[in-house]
């Protein structure tokens, strides 16, 4: 019988045991008595959701492809477990080699959402290390934080020993190596982590030391010897040199993501003025179509999967996109493999190439206007304009689809009520771009069924939109009722479906997203009370999330709805993603006036990643 | 060409249901690049089925699935790949050219065997041996039978083929077939409690050994093992 940390018949009482047995395809097991490192990366969240993840395979098979390191993975327990685990005292475990996380030199998590915080806590607990890195010993596992949410690590920044600020592939074989070093020499773990903020892009919390103005702001931040703190992110400078899994691990139960993912570029060359990960991942930079193509069919072969998907920003302005596409639709076709297209802008070629792969009578177009009037995509800087949308509808009504989805975003800077009653008048229109494009004959497929979604704007940092004021969950409510009254007084009202997203886990979540170190304590005390999974909408708690906050006397006003002041120094101010808080600052000042700024491809302005750590921004 | 193909599952991949050992079995395929025929229309998939599906915990060395290929290299390469693409606790042990007009797998089983021990080796207690002539030998074993809709009582005995008992192990062969299936756990309980011997059916570890067809003439059963008809290829 091969090794199970859990026992047959706890196992078997679980819901899906296979989220805790490891053994999957490709799936990597060494001697570890061969070995110097262990690395337990962590994605805090259920293993469909982990599993799901490309940036977790990418560190995986990268340190994997180390002799000296053996990088395992970890999920959350679903409730289910963790209360078994807690009840008889069972180690959180890594998946491969089914022994405790506890026993790791390193423990990584990659932070993609604000919502997963409190099971950072629980997957620390329940590995039994200490939740506050200043409890750790000397035997305890470095704690490492990655990922976007990094970018605002103060509400975490107590649970942490370092964050990885930027891309994972180009930094920790010198950590490694220093961490080696460290093990040889016998230092202490606080000589260690000196040494390792003085890498690039590593920030060690415990080094850091947070002032604060009179009225809770922050007034500076020095470091051990009282300098001023800087750190600049990772970046991989050639993406066709950069590791990419190419035999990443294959789940045995469904996950979210069950196919191949291939990431065709990173960064995006469109400058919304609320999208955080448009900025964090700048300069752009593509991979060759000749590598895509190679990564591709040896992807395919290596997982078995029945579906590839292309994975970036924005694949339309991907340079290669129609040779890529074109190639795999014909590799494809023999294999009997689908390929899956998100963000793709609607145009000739991408209708042709979606009658191509997908069933038109079950896909559906997607279009993310953000915004329901041209004044308000112009503040929030989304260059789709109506005319875009409905020429690309029509385009796509006459070759037979007749489903649509429609993306807006409620509570955004200076909206008016005409701005959010737009939105309904968008969904119309494209509904009578449907009667007028197909003749009453033609409509095999039925009659266009339009979705519209909107979820609630949450500010987040280094965008244009980090000074903005938050609304409140009453305000997003209010809209949602003004959205839905606007709909259903439309003509094309019975051909539209409204679905409108949670008014309070958007609070929390942005309050979390522009919080500081204060909010440790908020963090620790809600998991001793017993909150976990708080992305999940059956565990939320939001009552518990309020009376905590009165509790320690933190006032959600203070992260959300309060006016920030143009020279205000945010609380992740000392950490540098490559664009600058002049460039920002510019374009908050011109979303205010409702001035559209030209993409990167159009015109250079001057974000300031153009000379990120000496490479230079292809555009 | 239609393939039947033998294998056992022990390990931890008894944890993994049948719809996931499914889709296990599909990306397989691909990864060993069979030449396996996929279903016509939008969304072709591969033309595959089980002999029957294998409860969760259980452990077999006699699982079989039919699959219809387009081409093959022969019976040893096409084992061969397959079994290098396999994760431990999946092993292919054998596959056969099945005759055009065969039945499949899932319409073709009559019977299975299986061995049920205890998980932490120990032996039978003496009770339930000593009961277990008498309890067999009954001209009827009753069961209450809970499906989703109602309770039923079901008299087991004319579906039991065989039964042996000592104190490693309890062994059996019944009926497996679409109509009669029994599941091998009923057989036990219903001992344990003629013996008055408390019983956790999570002690107990469930091997499925073989499973069979009927080739008998009329009422006359002639069990032979799934992979008995066919030939080489």
């Amino acid at each position: 019988m091969q090794k199970t940390a859990l026992s047959d018949k706890i196992l078997l009482k679980v819901e899906k045991p296979a989220r805790y047995i490891g053994n999957e395809i490709n799936a990597v097991v060494k001697n570890k008595n061969e070995i110097d490192i262990r690395f337990a990366l962590c994605f805090p969240d259920v293993y469909e959701i982990g599993m799901s993840h490309l940036g977790i395979q990418i560190l995986y098979s990268l340190f994997n492809s180390y002799e000296d390191v053996w990088a395992e993975r970890v999920y959350s327990p679903w409730v289910d477990l963790d209360k078994i685990m807690r009840d008889d005292n069972i180690p959180l475990f890594a998946l491969e080699s089914q022994e405790p996380v506890k026993n790791f030199d390193f423990l990584g998590f990659t932070l993609q959402y604000e919502m997963c915080y409190t099971n950072i806590l629980q997957v620390l607990d329940l590995a039994g290390i200490p939740i506050r890195a200043s409890d750790r010993s000397e035997d305890d596992p470095i704690v490492v934080g990655g990922g976007p949410c990094t970018y605002n690590p103060e509400p975490i920044c107590e649970f942490f020993d370092f964050f990885y600020i930027g891309e994972g592939e180009t930094g920790y074989r010198e950590i490694f190596d220093l961490y080696k070093e460290h093990k040889a020499k016998k230092t202490t773990r606080k000589e260690f982590l000196k040494r390792i903020s003085q890498i690039e892009g590593m920030y060690v919390p415990s080094l850091v030391e947070v002032t604060y103005n009179d009225d809770g702001t922050v007034k500076g931040f020095t470091d051990d010897e009282g300098k001023p703190v800087h750190i600049k992110k990772q970046v991989v400078r050639e993406m066709d040199k950069a590791h990419y899994p190419e035999k990443p691990v294959v789940p045995f139960i469904k996950v979210t993501q069950d196919r191949v993912v291939l990431e065709i570029q990173r960064g995006c060359v469109r400058g919304c003025r609320f999208c955080q990960a448009g900025q964090l991942y700048r300069p752009v930079r593509e991979r060759s179509v000749e590598h895509l193509e190679e990564m591709a069919i040896k992807l395919l072969n290596n997982t078995g999967h029945e579906e590839i998907s292309l994975s970036s920003l924005s694949s339309s302005d991907f340079s290669g996109i129609e040779e890529l596409v074109n190639f795999l639709i014909e590799e494809c076709d023999k294999r009997h493999i689908n390929i899956s297209l998100p963000s793709l802008r609607i145009d000739n070629f991408s209708v042709d190439v979606m009658s191509k792969v997908q069933d038109i009578k079950k896909s559906s177009l997607t279009f993310a206007p953000e915004a329901g009037s041209q004044r308000m995509r112009n503040i929030i800087n989304k260059g789709l304009t109506e005319e875009d949308i409905l020429k690309g509808a029509r385009l796509a009504f006459e070759n037979g689809w007749t489903r649509v989805k429609l993306y807006f975003m409620l509570g955004l800077p200076g909206e008016t009520v005409e701005d959010i009653e737009g939105i309904a008048d968008i969904a119309d229109k494209i509904a009578r771009e449907f009667f007028d494009a197909v003749p009453k004959e033609e409509r095999k497929n039925g009659p266009v069924q339009i979705v519209v979604s909107t979820s609630f704007f949450i500010p987040k940092p280094f965008t244009a939109f980090q000074w903005a004021p938050m609304n409140e969950a009453k305000d997003f409510l209010d809209k949602a009722y003004i959205t839905r009254k606007a709909i259903t007084s439309m003509l094309n009202q019975k051909r539209i479906k409204y679905n409108w997203h949670e008014a309070d886990v958007s609070v929390i979540e942005g309050i979390l997203a522009r919080g500081d170190r204060k909010l440790n304590d908020l963090i620790e005390t809600l998991y001793k009370k017993g909150c976990i999974y708080d992305a999940w909408g059956e565990y939320f708690d939001m009552d518990k999330w309020m009376s905590t906050m009165a509790e320690l006397g933190i006032d959600p006003a203070f992260y959300t709805t309060r006016k920030r002041d143009l020279d205000e120094i945010f609380p992740w101010d000392f950490l540098d993603c490559g664009v600058s808080k002049d460039f920002l600052k510019r374009e908050w000042e011109r979303s205010l006036k409702g001035e559209v700024t030209p993409n990167c491809m159009l015109r250079c302005n001057g974000c300031g990643a153009v000379n990120m750590n000496g490479m230079y921004c292809p555009m | 060409m239609k393939v039947r193909i033998k294998f056992a599952k022990s390990g931890v991949m008894v944890y993994i249901g049948h719809l996931d050992l499914l889709r296990y079995f599909q990306k397989s395929m691909r990864r060993a690049q069979i030449d396996i025929k996929y279903s016509e229309g939008f969304s072709p998939h591969q033309i595959m089925s089980f002999a029957a599906p294998l409860g969760v915990g259980v452990i077999s060395n006699g699982e079989y699935m039919d699959v219809e290929l387009n081409s093959s290299e022969g019976k040893a390469s096409f084992i061969d790949s397959l079994n290098e693409v396999m994760v431990p606790g999946v092993k292919i042990l054998n596959a056969v050219l099945l005759p055009d007009k065969a039945k499949n797998a899932m319409s073709s089983v009559a019977a299975a065997s299986y061995r049920i021990v205890r998980k932490d080796g120990g032996k039978i207690p003496e009770e339930v041996i000593s009961s277990a002539d008498v309890f067999i030998g009954q001209n009827e074993i009753m069961i209450t039978k809970e499906t989703k809709k109602n309770v039923m009582e079901l008299d087991i005995k004319p579906h039991i083929y065989q039964f042996g008992i000592d104190s490693e192990e309890i062994s059996l062969k019944v009926d497996a077939s679409s109509a009669g299936n029994i599941k091998p756990m009923l057989v036990v309980e219903a001992l344990y409690r003629y013996a008055g011997v408390d019983f956790d059916p999570l002690d107990m570890q469930i091997i499925r050994d073989e499973m069979y067809m009927d080739i008998g003439e009329g009422d006359e059963r002639e069990l032979v093992s799934l992979d008995s008809i066919g030939e080489d290829f």
